[in-house]
């Protein structure tokens, strides 16, 4: 009954990316379900299944009833934030493995340039005494209330016990740039940035600069998930999932897990490497690209770290001299990731992780049959590693 | 929790009375039409003598004056603290603080009127300490009672108004100890609301002397109403002794009542033996940074940047997180020795915050 290369993505489908989308967002989930069901060459009556973010402000039932899906079997939401990305698939592929479902949408829509910004201060955030507002009511109350400032505080815990630099991090923003530069759907399409102005870019938080951060946008993306075997009569190339994992570590809480022994990585990264490990029987070294959340760049130096890639410590070596940029050691946001294409909470990465392995990107790798991809990150999280058929 | 002790608090006390009278900042703006029209609306004071310049010109003084109770209004700091000159009294009440004596009371508030302010008079205050008598064991716990004076001057340098103020600065009650248990924890919260916005004197009375006019509008919440700061904390049942706590000076680290586990944030278990006995411990109130930002943008309501937030380690074995206050933020470093602080955000909300440990004006070298 595993769903481990039994299921597939079938079918991608995204909206324009843009600062101001002037359409609602329930109609970005719509467009973005319709093209991608286009993309699988399936119809909204063979879908039954419907996964989205607990953040999501457009209900299942309100998709459905736009695109016209009929009867629901199974209808899911994932919570945390930009870590549901990949736990939208995993969840998508289980009812498919169990019989619940036959084929299931995964969709993630907003306005989150041009209606509810998350990157500014909400005085709600500590009002209300959810478990989620205690958490937060031990920070909120100092300021400290955005995600920058949130990762901010990791950042400079992790540059003092590594000795990595806003350089360091720098590269990551270059790197991503340079990959949106070439890629005609990327907000910042044809304008790369190099290390001096990230690192003449203002603050946002210290030790973070404004280019250290991921942009805000408007727009939506969804992923048609559904067997193998039936993805394989379909339109086109299946990308097969071979690991898709969710997770959280001890001591986790949403952004500010400033509590456990360490501050310097992320465990529930390394919760989730250690299932797409053992699922896939791949190792770092069988991964040809990867896919990494990049709402800001800190992270993902700990992502590398957490997923094996490199030591402890040692991502900034990783990283120098271009070593995820596309002709690197290991290729990272071939599209420009949010840094660059645009925030679409990760699912815009896990399309371009699909069109790597059909061969169809903008910035298509040579070779590409095994693709890691992971989810937000400061928050419970999850990861995915597609492969060829 | 104590670093400094009553012997050193009586000497540094000596020392600071022995300064004299220390000048303060000149009022932001000159005494203004404006701000007496807000104050004697907010006072319910209709006395044209204050607002109507008709009524004001064929009356005794022959010109608008302001309230004299409005005194202290002219040079208080706003909310978000505005430009201030520390004081005798500022550096005092630090080291009393430090000494572990947290909670204060307003006692007494004597104002003596040398003449009434007219518009386009720029007052200057100055502040005189003039006594701390203790330690006596008082209802509220063991405290000091200290004494200052300030006097407003005109800009030839001759004095408007004076004000005697006196706190009593006390030693909280710690939870089973005798006392009058929820109201004295009431009374400590109160005052510490109160220190933020010192030398206001709510609930104080005004006596006129010196021939101003006997009617004493400085009433009860004068110094009052602060505007209310937006970012407030969630409770319940398992973290409100915590601010209660903060309330009271105290900042407190739950502490299990079976295996004595310490943990923080709290939560209703202990996190080593799942017991639901939960009690607390008072922190000896120091600790080292972890790891900071510095907020420059977007801008936070509420809040002044660019602002510090760390990650504090405490010696018990405990992070907290809060602001580094006082310092400039290229001051503040991983590994910075700090001590607690609590800061009146307004009229309900106190925040423990951090400040470097050898910073001068505490007296806790
Ligand atoms: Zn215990």
């Amino acid at each position: 009954m595993t769903f481990v290369r039994r299921t597939a993505v079938a079918g991608v489908g995204a909206t324009d990316f843009s600062k101001n989308s002037g359409r609602s967002e329930l109609r970005l989930a719509a467009e973005a379900v319709c093209a991608a069901l286009d993309d699988a060459g399936l119809t909204p009556a063979d879908v039954n299944g419907l996964v989205t973010y607990t953040q999501d402000t457009n209900q299942e039932i309100s998709v459905a009833r736009e695109v016209g899906v009929g009867d629901l079997t199974f209808f899911s939401r994932v919570h945390y934030g930009g870590g549901a990305a990949c736990g939208t698939v995993m969840q998508a592929a289980m009812a498919v493995a169990t019989g619940v479902a036959d084929v299931v949408v995964c969709y993630r829509a907003f306005n989150e340039r041009s209606g509810r910004r998350f990157g500014q201060p909400d005085a709600r955030l500590g009002g209300e005494p959810s478990s989620q507002g205690l958490e937060m009511s031990w920070h909120v109350p100092y300021g400290l209330m955005t995600p920058a400032a949130w990762v901010a505080m990791f950042a400079r815990r992790y540059m003092h016990t590594y000795g990595a630099t806003s350089e360091d991090f720098g590269r990551v923003a270059v790197a991503m740039r340079r990959h949106a530069a070439t890629n005609p759907a990327a907000w910042f399409h044809g304008q790369p940035i190099t290390l001096d102005e990230h690192q003449s870019s203002r603050w946002i938080v210290e030790p973070l600069h404004l280019l250290d951060c991921c942009q805000e946008s408007d727009g939506a993306v969804a992923l048609v998930v559904t067997s193998l075997e039936r993805a394989r009569d379909l339109r086109r190339s299946p990308a097969v999932i071979a690991a898709a994992a969710q997770g959280a570590g001890a001591g986790q809480a949403m952004m500010t897990s400033y509590y456990r022994d360490d501050m310097s990585g992320l465990p529930e990264m390394g919760v989730v490497a250690r299932g797409l490990w053992a699922q896939s029987g791949l190792t770092p070294a069988d991964v040809q690209a990867a896919i990494l959340y990049d709402h800001f760049t800190p992270f993902v130096l700990s992502q590398l770290e957490e997923l094996g890639f490199c030591g402890r410590g040692e991502a900034r070596h990783f990283i120098a001299d271009g070593g995820i940029e596309l002709d690197g050691r290991l290729p990272v946001n071939p599209h420009g990731g949010q840094l660059g294409e645009a925030y679409i909470h990760g699912m815009n990465g896990i399309a371009e992780a699909v069109r790597q392995l059909r061969g169809t990107s903008v910035n298509q790798l040579q070779d590409v049959t095994n693709i890691l991809v992971t989810a937000g990150t400061g928050v419970p999280t999850s990861g995915l590693i597609l492969t060829r058929d | 929790m104590t670093t400094v002790s009553d012997g050193d608090l009586e000497a540094l006390a000596e020392r600071l009375i022995a300064e004299g009278e220390v000048r303060g900042e000149p009022a932001a703006d000159p005494v203004n039409l404006p701000m007496i029209r807000h104050w004697v609306d907010a006072m319910g004071d209709t006395n044209p003598i204050y607002t109507d310049p008709v009524f004001a010109a064929a009356g005794v003084h022959g010109e608008i004056v302001a309230p004299p109770a409005m005194a202290q209004v002219w040079t208080m700091p706003g909310p978000r603290g505005g430009k201030t000159t520390r004081s005798t009294v500022d550096d005092l009440l630090a080291a009393v603080n430090a000494a572990g004596y947290t909670g204060v009371v307003a006692t007494n508030c004597e104002q003596t009127y040398h003449r009434y302010a007219r518009l386009g008079d720029l007052l200057t205050p100055a502040t005189r300490l003039t006594s701390m008598i203790g330690p006596k064991l008082t209802a509220l716990g063991q405290g000091y009672f200290v004494t200052w004076n300030v006097t407003w001057y005109d800009a030839d340098g001759e004095p408007v108004t004076e004000m005697l103020f006196r706190v009593l600065k006390f030693r909280p009650r710690t939870r089973g100890e005798s006392g009058n248990g929820a109201a004295s924890r009431e009374a400590a919260a109160t005052a510490a609301r109160e220190a933020a916005s010192r030398p206001a004197a709510p609930g104080a009375t005004a006596q006129a002397e010196g021939g101003g006019p006997a009617k004493g509008s400085a009433g009860p919440g004068s110094g009052g109403g602060r505007r209310p700061y937006p970012l407030k904390p969630a409770k319940n049942q398992d973290t409100e002794f915590f601010w209660e706590g903060v309330a009271a000076g105290e900042l407190r680290i739950q502490r299990c009542g079976d295996c004595g586990a310490l943990r923080h944030p709290p939560g209703p278990m202990c996190l080593a033996c799942r017991s639901t006995a939960t009690g607390y411990t008072v922190a000896a109130g120091t600790g080292e940074v972890y790891s900071y930002v510095v907020h420059h943008h977007p801008p936070v309501p509420g809040r002044e940047t660019p602002f510090v937030v760390a990650v504090v380690a405490l010696p018990e074995g405990v992070r907290v997180v809060g602001n580094v206050v006082d310092c400039a933020p290229e001051d503040v470093g991983i590994g910075l020795p700090v001590r607690v602080t609590f800061q009146a955000m307004d009229d309900e909300l106190t925040l423990p915050m951090w400040t470097p440990l050898d910073e001068p004006a505490g007296g806790t070298r």
